[in-house]
């Protein structure tokens, strides 16, 4: 899987769930600061991720998810590792 | 009047569960009833909701364990779709004096009444924020703010719930789910009637009404905070029980 593929299926999730425009959103765009986006949010985001890859992220691992690039590494190294 | 919801009632087989999936079938919600042992019970409760041209599903699940819960959520979803109401009314009682009351008994109350409910709604709680949209109500007890002597485990397990649900409703009321509580005094169930004829004698005479309630009428309030006009209840410990419990 590429990373840019990863990166769009977090930009499509940002879209559904948070109801951003996509043209709005970047690597370093940050979930709290620039989409407003509580912790409930980024959860939904992440479990729409781990459906979407058959992946199951653990808790602790979200903690230093920041940004939509991070999102993507977090998805990236657990891809990887399965 | 059909809202195309799905909803789950544990302990739905009997007494308030039974009165609660006929009433949430009423309100046009294709219903699954949730029993334990009782199928035959809980096939009487289809017939009930099917006659009055509703839509109901019995489904094993002993809520104790979250593999069933598991098993049993994602049989409804596939027969009947998302379930976004959720009605925990599953709930057993081991009464006995404290001092007599030994861990296993402690675990196996707390284990149906309080991890249940976990249970259930961390399975289904997802499928609610999918759906933007949710309703969860615990049902709880009179006793649980009262206290019981010789009900330390149902009264501590009852009192959980509701910060349980409080927590919920802070959590998830911008989704909006909404989670509350409804508190059910005396009720004519077999439940009660186990604890025998005179003690429900005893419980009818300290209700201001003088009676015991039914199961209806706890049905008809919890279908009421199943319902899009309840969507600004959120966090609510509402008392069904005549008045027993004023002031707590």
């Amino acid at each position: 899987m590429e990373r840019t593929d990863i990166l769009d299926a977090v930009y499509d999730a940002c879209v559904e769930i948070l109801k951003v425009d996509k043209a709005e959103l970047g690597e370093g765009t940050s979930f709290a600061e620039d989409l407003d986006a509580d912790s409930l949010a980024l959860v939904e985001v992440v479990m729409q991720l781990e459906e979407q890859f058959d992946l199951r992220i653990p808790e602790d691992d979200l903690d230093d998810v920041a940004t939509i690039g991070a999102a993507a590494d977090l998805v990236a190294s657990h891809l990887a590792a399965a | 009047m059909s809202t195309d919801r799905v909803a789950l009632v544990t302990g739905g087989s009997r007494g308030i569960g039974a009165a609660t999936a006929t009433a949430l079938a009423a309100a046009g919600h294709a219903v699954a009833i949730g029993y334990r042992s009782d199928e035959p019970a809980a096939a009487v409760v289809q017939r009930q909701v099917e006659d009055a041209g509703g839509r109901a599903l019995p489904v094993q699940v002993d809520v104790a364990d979250p593999a069933s819960v598991d098993a049993a959520v994602t049989g409804i979803e596939a027969e009947l779709g998302r379930i976004t109401i959720a009605v925990n009314n599953a709930g057993i009682t081991d009464d006995g004096l404290f001092i007599r009351t030994d861990p296993e008994h402690w675990r196996r109350v707390l284990g149906t009444n309080l991890d249940g409910a976990f249970h259930v709604i961390h399975r289904v709680a997802p499928g609610m924020l999918r759906a933007r949209w949710g309703r969860i109500v615990n049902v709880s007890s009179v006793v649980g703010l009262m206290g019981s002597a010789g009900q330390v485990s149902y009264a501590s397990s009852k009192a959980a719930l509701v910060g349980l649900t409080r927590s919920l409703a802070r959590e998830l009321g911008t989704r909006p789910i909404t989670a509350n509580v409804v508190a059910p005094g005396p009720i004519e169930t077999e439940m009660l009637a186990a604890a025998g004829d005179e003690r429900a004698a005893q419980l009818a005479a300290l209700v201001p009404a003088g009676r015991l309630g039914r199961p209806d009428e706890v049905a008809a309030a919890i279908a009421f905070l199943c319902s899009d006009a309840a969507g600004f209840i959120n966090g609510a410990v509402l008392p069904v029980d005549g008045g027993l419990g004023m002031g707590h």
